[in-house]
């Protein structure tokens, strides 16, 4: 049977067993000396139903697909299995066209896998189909026995569905792991073919591997250098734009501004935030760029298409309102004793702001403009559509460069061989990425953290 | 010289100074305003002409000589699809401009009309059969995307010839080429020719991918969000778990990609560019605003309830799931709704999993090929032809708009439902 009949199957199963758990604890004369609702009786038995049946079929739709592909490589031909792995895993692949209706006709020699393959396809399904029939009916089954009603139902139940919350609460754990596991073990192995030293400290990057080995320039070179000075520079123009016109726009909304205003420019502000990284992308290589180009020309500098500076300029504007909403809470955390100390000492406003409240706000602030550099890292979109593709060494901000982000995207869209250097470099960029944020992150969150303790 | 003559001497420069600093913040704020206020209109404008399409009015004879059908007996489905209606275009064309005759001529000639227009033709035939034998059809047809290009906007792109603009212009002056509605944009899927293409099958993609985004991370997000801020003990596993979530907020959207693509596609194998790969991504991504939107949700419920309900003998697990999940349940929702958002909007990690193809058909369910609309602008901002950048514009519009639907339900949510104890 199909996955979806299947799981419908479960799911009649499971309201077969709650209404029969439901009516037997219901049926019992003595009900008063139950030790919880008949509710949870239904709900005991409909679990046991569900959960077994479910994980089943959840394992068997993960490893079925790879179960059957070992019948297929069985049954191969000894010639195609003397082949290289790639190779042999093309020959599976041609068997399930094969039986997807798509065969060329010069594959008599596949037919024998093909067959396997239905025949091991056949017979997993029919198992798998009374294995869950029958952990299905194993809630019926218990719902009718005498041992139902002596148990304590509510807290089967409730240790049931804790544990259920628990493994929920358990995801982030498993998608950082799943992250850091991914990203590591694919450099890892990018690692085995480049070492790491000139991988970090290289300055050439020109990830083009030939098809053939005799070409020239076939090993093709990994020196990320001038992806990491692409990266820097262009998050700089964004922090130099984002910080003075985020940290002026939270002074001035948290001290100067009326209720009123404060209530229309906040949110028009958060607009910012809340547009698509794409949609920036857009504006940065159509309008920005094209905008710099023709002013620096009208200077007589010779501004590139691709400038740094326009791609580091719209990202900037991006994270405006990252900076100014992070900066506004401190700002608003500082005491307003320290405030009216200073005011009664005769400083004027600005004063009181320069002198009092941003030394008091300080790491409360940079907590924030590091969080928004970290968001700069890691951002992709707008460099991708706005930044050039060519690595280049320079902090030229009229130049192109190119950045991290931007590279994992080239290397990895696109029909390569998954194992070729070319598209592992792509984790092994993504695991400097990931290690570099995440520090960020955590000397932030630090930060902020400790500041917090000393006003609350 | 006492001291209230020295203050009172520094007293101008200093409110100079205040006064300086007070319009740099009123400058600052006033930069994020003009940007915002830039890239609205310039979108729009841009946007503004892949709403219209141009168009022209042939005259096709439909008698079944032209037709090259039986002159007696009944029309088959069959017969009409067999019907070289390229050919019927290009005839009326010549008809209408009698006057060319070289070779050249007659490409540059056939060359305005889009190249999509006989399936237009075909497909208003098979639906009126009766036409057949009939008055000469009348029908407006879609015209060339550079001719498109060159009519709305007037300018001169280097794709059209001088030969083709006099005879816009003549079709101009017979009034016989218009600019209508794009009706196309919203009823097609992608397409190589500009005015052939259309969004629709971006927006199914991405009703799919949020639909398993949703299914997947809003139980999950909640009952993370529950066992966190009602069961979970104060250990190191808890700190643990808060700590990672707390990350996870942070990590780059195209690193979860990554995530995808090494476990969901190479380790589970399931299908490249398919929604449900990029819903099981976007969920993992949003999971951290839902978690702790549902936290402060679950929260903000006052204690005095949860005591009341555990007074009368409930047991902590019916205190949470009858009184303090349903209370929670408008911001919850609130929070749900900004994750959405977010999840819509996303592009990068979506990049990583292949759903960047060109991808012609409508996607019918989780397991098919699909694209989402912020990856469409990002297909087509990179085509070269003028009239592409039209349509990404419009596409953003559109994509803005629902995004602007979604935040406004989350507002009216919490003004709607928001109580205070």
């Amino acid at each position: 049977m199909q996955t979806s009949t299947l799981f419908i199957v479960i799911l009649v199963l499971t309201l077969l067993a709650y209404y029969a758990g439901l009516k037997r604890a219901r049926q019992r004369r003595d009900i008063e000396t139950l030790q919880a609702l008949p509710s949870h009786y239904g709900y005991m038995t409909a679990m046991l139903s569900a959960i077994p049946a479910a994980l089943l079929l959840l394992g068997w739709s993960m490893f079925e697909p790879s179960y059957l592909d070992r019948q297929i490589v069985q049954h191969l031909p000894a010639s195609v299995l003397e082949q290289s792995e790639d190779r042999v895993k093309l020959v599976v692949n041609n068997v399930h066209l094969l039986l997807a209706g798509g065969g060329t006709g010069e594959d008599t020699e596949l037919r024998p896998a093909a067959e396997a393959y239905l025949e091991a396809r056949r017979e997993s399904r029919m198992l798998v189909t009374v294995l869950i029939v029958l952990l299905g009916l194993s809630g019926v089954v218990f719902a009718l026995s005498r041992y139902l009603t002596r148990q304590h139902a509510r807290r089967r139940v409730e240790a049931v569905v804790r544990l259920i919350l628990m493994g929920c609460s358990a995801v982030a754990i498993f998608t950082t792991i799943g992250i850091v596991l991914s990203v590591l073990f694919e450099a890892l192995r990018f690692f085995e073919s480049v070492s790491i030293i000139d991988f970090v400290f290289g300055t050439s990057w020109s990830p083009q591997t030939a098809i053939r080995a005799d070409q020239v320039g076939s090993s093709g070179s990994f020196g990320a250098v001038p992806l990491f000075v692409g990266t820097v520079l262009i998050s700089l123009i964004a922090m130099l734009i984002a910080v003075p016109v985020g940290l002026m726009t939270a002074i001035y909304l948290s001290e100067y501004a009326t209720t009123r205003f404060r209530s229309i420019a906040k949110p028009l502000l958060e607009v910012l935030a809340g547009i698509p990284t794409v949609v920036y992308g857009f504006f940065a290589a159509l309008t920005v760029a094209p905008f710099i180009r023709s002013l620096g020309e009208s200077v007589g500098l010779d501004v590139a298409s691709e400038s740094a500076l326009a791609a580091g300029i719209v990202m900037g504007v991006m994270i405006i309102p990252f900076v100014s909403s992070l900066s506004d809470d401190v700002i608003s955390a500082v005491p307003q004793a320290m405030r009216d100390g200073s005011l009664a000492l005769g400083a004027t406003r600005s004063e009181t702001i320069k002198q009092v409240i941003i030394p008091a706000a300080l790491p409360g602030i940079v907590g924030g403009v590091l969080l928004a550099a970290s968001r700069a890292i890691g951002e992709t979109m707008i460099v991708v559509m706005a930044a050039g593709l060519a690595a280049r060494l320079t902090v030229n901000p009229l130049e192109a460069v190119t950045t991290v982000t931007v590279q994992i995207v080239t290397l990895l869209t696109g029909d390569q061989e998954f194992d070729s250097p070319k598209t592992l470099a792509a984790f092994a960029l993504g695991l400097m990425l990931f290690v570099s944020t995440l520090l960020l992150n955590v000397i932030a969150l630090h930060i902020v953290r400790r500041y917090r303790e000393q006003y609350e | 010289m006492n001291n209230t003559e020295i203050v009172k001497r520094g007293l101008k420069k200093r409110y100079a100074r205040e006064k300086r600093f007070r319009l740099y913040g009123r400058c600052a704020v006033l930069v994020g305003f003009i940007f915002l206020a830039l890239l609205v209109v310039d979108i729009t404008l841009k946007a503004m002409p892949a709403f219209g399409v141009t168009e022209i009015r042939l005259e096709i004879p439909l008698d079944r000589g032209s037709l090259d059908l039986p002159a007696e007996g009944a029309i088959s489905e069959e017969m009409l699809s067999a019907v070289n209606y390229g050919g019927l275009i290009k005839k009326s064309l010549r008809e209408a401009f009698p006057e060319v005759s070289s070779r050249k001529e007659k490409k540059l000639l056939y060359g305005l009309i889009s190249s999509g227009a006989e399936f237009t033709l075909a497909d208003r035939l098979r639906a009126e059969p009766s036409l057949v034998g009939s008055q000469p059809l009348e029908i407006w047809l879609k015209a060339d995307d550079d001719v498109d290009t060159f009519f709305k906007l007037g300018s001169q792109t280097s794709r059209i010839d001088e030969r083709q603009i006099e005879m816009i212009a003549a079709l101009e002056q017979s009034e016989r080429i218009r600019v209508a509605f794009n009706t196309t944009f919203f009823t097609a899927s992608d397409s190589r020719e500009p005015e052939q293409a259309g969004i629709r099958g971006a927006i199914v993609g991405s009703f799919w991918t949020l639909l398993v985004t949703l299914l997947v991370s809003l139980p999950v997000g909640v009952a993370a969000a529950i066992y966190l801020e009602e069961f979970a003990p104060q250990n190191r596993l808890t700190d643990f778990i808060e700590i990672n979530i707390n990350n996870l907020a942070a990590v780059p959207s195209i690193v979860f990609g990554l995530l995808g693509l090494a476990v969901f596609i190479n380790f589970f194998g399931m299908p490249r560019s398919a929604p449900l790969v990029g819903g099981l991504v976007l969920s993992l991504m949003t999971l951290p605003t839902i978690i702790i939107a549902s936290r402060a949700a679950l929260k903000s419920v006052p204690p005095s309830i949860k005591e009341a309900a555990l007074g009368i003998g409930a047991s902590n697990m019916q205190v949470v799931f009858h009184h303090t999940l349903p209370l929670a349940m408008p911001g919850i929702l609130t929070g749900s709704i900004i994750g959405m958002a977010q999840a819509l909007g996303e592009t990068a990690p979506l990049l990583m999993i292949g759903m960047v193809a060109f991808i012609v058909d409508v996607p019918g369910g989780i397991f098919d090929s699909a694209t989402v609309l912020p990856v469409q602008i990002y297909l087509w901002s990179d085509s070269p032809e003028r009239a592409f950048t039209a349509l990404t514009a419009a596409t953003i519009l559109v994509l803005l708009a629902f995004l602007a639907v979604m935040n406004a339900i989350a507002i009216y949510l919490r003004k709607r439902f928001e109580r205070r104890w």
